[in-house]
């Protein structure tokens, strides 16, 4: 069977989606990902359409730049079964157990059948987030730490349960769901764009920038508006600053788990100027208010763009100096090196993306496996680095920033020579109708990984389905693998090291 | 090892001072958005609701006369885009935290800086705080951004530390509690049981416009607000995210303004 295929921001009809019944979907979905560390699936979800129950999924070609799109449906009724995929393609496991806690479908054999966030529309409301069933394991040196939902510092909440053997994590079991506002079913049921637009800044306040993109691309893609050069260099240039400010935001923190002063001082004051110069640009620090359908909510005037330039060129004397520093300190290399190890085997089998595949050697960036806006039209080599412990993630980190920096000042260069073209006139859509009986796809690689977002219309041109996938939903089990046989005084600079989303999972 | 102290006070030298020393002076760009916002009194279109009809979080009334509550408010500048009168202004006046929710809502013409309403401030306040505060921060649907914000509070350019203020880990150990996030349902419970954790007198902080408001999940199923129908509220901190001196300076207004 051929699924239907589409690039990174493109849309199709519905009906150009290949149905088939669950028998060949298995098949099918085996043939496409077994064995294949070139593919992987970017979002597999089920929605409700009158009697039925549709079932996309999506499976991104890191090697072709494709995304195949492959359906199946049941009359829906809860407690149907179905034989899980996740024993043949264990990074499927989230997928089915979102679908499994959503709609009540039992997927048999399926390795690890837990619900996942209890939201407020399960299907099976006796579930609810305080007696989530957690694994248990006995024997005389073993104990149990629970810490959270509310964590010793200012973070979002989550809960950790670590079954230990003496000091060592034997596994940690992380049950979430106590951020979830319902974001999904809000896309629905508010209609206009500026609240949807809204929404999408609010799925991650940490990565405004990255799912605001995902969301325009869909949206552009389905009102049909096409992305000038200037507006995609822009918002490159917004989605890169935003990479460059976390991480070095995150480097300052992993420094205060190891008590290490001067780095955590630094590198905290190293950020303030970049989302300062958020603020100046669009009045936010975390870049809110920016990224609006079809154009941009604020000029990149020349004034700024010497402003950035500026901020730039003395960011990068001092974040390279400390950075310097810190790498070269034993102190600090005794607390990151072969602590949290991952590899590339394990990546591979939770489908990880982003930082949390990289630092292990797993190249998946869809920066230039599935290139949108800026990266389309340029070539940009992805870091890698092969030992998957926290120095790797902390060295990814810098290795990062320095590629962003050199990308933002390749961007600003070339904005100078397009000061002509004006890029904030607002757009007014809400007369304008959406493709109908269409669905869209688009990925965007934010600082965390690949961030993938599915609008689906009616016949109507009425959104039905928005499906949001944050990185965090792959790579929250990649930090319980990190921590297996670590000691549990680990856990604070392992889980800084991933600093994985909360709400992007929770949604 | 001598060449690793030359290095760290290189580092130190290049990086200078880095804390604001008066926290009331910053000017912040004309471009900023999580301030104070004006209306102004020019006329307005003749039949014309495109603000109201366009604000994402029904934060602009018309009628009876046009008004912006900034507890609502996510800062998004749409109505300032779609009217055609420049009537909605943007400051970079960023002392806007209150302790009384209707001095958020702006009225036509009104200019005045936003404070505190000494009268509502219970007395003990300042008498067991004025030196010195521990608070715990708890996060119920936060979208991380104002738990960014107020972790920079504490950083090296705000140094919230210097006035007796710190975010500790135990409730126990904390005099208020200081929230982000809509309250997701599922934070409900644990909230609440933080809050009660706490001793008296305590001090409840909203922080940013979901913790006001909700925000733009007001009329999410998945949120429970009812906790704050039953407890105080000493201080509201708006914006979306709200600037970190928002924050402190409103802190410090509560704990030393004396009734």
């Amino acid at each position: 069977m051929v699924a239907c295929v589409i690039k990174n921001g493109e849309s199709t009809s519905i009906v150009n989606i290949p149905t088939v019944d669950y028998q060949d979907f298995y098949k099918a979905v085996i043939e496409l990902l077994k064995d294949k560390p070139h593919c992987h699936c970017i979002n597999y979800f089920a929605y409700r359409n009158s009697y039925d129950l549709k079932f996309i999924i999506c499976i991104a070609n890191d090697d072709s730049g494709e995304i195949q799109l492959l359906s199946h449906t049941i009359i829906y009724s809860a407690q149907i079964e179905l034989m899980s995929l996740s024993k043949e393609i264990f990074a499927l496991h989230f997928f089915e157990r979102e679908i499994s806690e959503n709609f009540g479908i039992i997927f048999t054999n399926h390795p690890w059948p837990k619900p996942i966030r209890y939201a407020f529309d399960r299907a099976d409301k006796e579930k609810n987030i305080y007696n989530y069933p957690f694994f248990k394991i006995e024997g005389e040196a073993i104990h149990e730490v629970g810490v959270g939902p509310i964590h010793a510092g200012v973070i979002e909440p989550g809960h950790f349960r670590f079954q230990c053997n003496g000091e060592y994590v034997h596994h940690l079991e992380i049950q979430l769901g106590w951020q979830h506002r319902g974001i999904e079913q809000l896309f629905i049921k508010k209609n206009k764009l500026i609240q949807r637009n809204i929404l999408a800044e609010s799925i991650a306040g940490d990565t405004v920038v990255g799912h605001t993109l995902a969301f325009v691309f869909n949206m552009e893609s389905l009102y049909e508006i096409k992305e000038s050069k200037k507006l995609s260099l822009v918002r490159t240039l917004a989605l890169e600053l935003e990479r460059i400010a976390v991480h070095v935001g995150d480097l300052s923190a992993l420094c205060t788990d190891i008590a290490y002063q001067l780095g955590y001082n630094v590198f905290g004051a190293l950020r303030t100027p970049v989302i300062n110069h958020f603020q100046l640009w669009c009045g936010n620090r975390f870049a809110k208010g920016l990224i609006r359908t079809g154009y941009s909510g604020y000029e990149f005037t020349e004034e700024l763009s010497i402003k950035f330039q500026k901020m730039l060129e003395e960011f990068e004397i001092k974040y390279i100096e400390m950075a310097e520093e810190m790498f070269s300190l034993p102190s600090v290399m005794s607390r990151f090196e072969k602590t949290g190890e991952t590899t590339l085997e394990q990546m591979q089998l939770i489908g990880a993306v982003g930082m949390a595949a990289r630092n292990a050697g797993l190249k998946r960036d869809s920066r230039t496996t599935h290139p949108f806006a800026y990266f389309k039209n340029e070539k940009f080599e992805t870091e890698t680095l092969p030992s998957g412990d926290v120095y790797a993630r902390a060295k990814l980190r810098d290795l990062e920033i320095k590629s962003s920096l050199k990308i933002v000042k390749n961007i600003i260069k070339e904005l100078n020579t397009k000061k002509e073209e004006i890029i904030n006139q607002r757009i007014d859509l809400e007369d304008k109708k959406m493709l109908p009986n269409t669905i869209s796809v688009s990925i965007t690689e934010g600082w965390r990984g690949e961030i993938c977002h599915c609008a689906i219309t009616n016949s109507e041109s009425e959104l039905i389905h928005y499906k949001i996938k944050d990185p965090s939903v792959h790579n929250w089990l990649a930090l319980a693998l990190a921590l297996r046989e670590n000691e549990i005084s680990d856990f604070p600079v392992n889980n800084k090291s991933y600093d994985l989303s909360y709400c992007g999972h929770d949604l | 090892m001598d060449f690793r102290i030359i290095n760290t006070a290189k580092i130190i030298k290049r990086q200078g001072r880095q804390y604001i020393p008066n926290i009331e002076l910053p000017v912040l760009p004309t471009n900023f958005k999580n301030g104070r916002i004006e209306i102004t009194e020019l006329p307005c279109k003749e039949g014309c609701n495109a603000c109201e009809e366009n604000c994402p979080t029904s934060a602009i009334a018309i009628n009876p006369s046009l008004s912006l509550d900034m507890g609502k408010c996510v800062f998004c500048n749409e109505c300032a885009r779609v009217c055609s009168e420049d009537k909605f202004i943007f400051t970079n006046d960023y002392k806007t935290a209150t302790n009384e929710r209707s001095r958020l809502i702006i009225k036509e013409g009104i200019k005045q800086p936003i404070t505190l309403n000494p009268e509502l401030i219970r007395k003990e306040i300042h008498q067991y705080f004025g030196g010195s505060l521990k608070l715990r921060q708890v996060s119920a649907g936060g979208d991380n951004s104002c738990e960014w914000e107020v972790n920079a509070a504490e950083n090296v350019n705000f140094d919230m530390g210097r006035y007796g203020i710190n975010f500790v880990a135990s409730p126990r150990h904390a005099d208020g509690l200081v929230l982000t996030g809509p309250i997701s349902s599922s934070m409900a419970a644990p909230l609440e049981s933080c809050y009660h954790a706490i001793n008296h007198p305590k001090l409840l902080i909203l922080v940013g416009v979901d913790a006001i408001n909700g925000g733009i999940f007001q009329d999410s199923k998945a949120v429970n607000r009812t906790f704050l129908e039953k407890y105080p509220v000493d201080l509201y901190v708006p914006g979306n995210p709200p600037h970190p001196l928002t924050f402190i300076l409103g802190i410090l207004e509560l704990i030393r303004k004396q009734k």
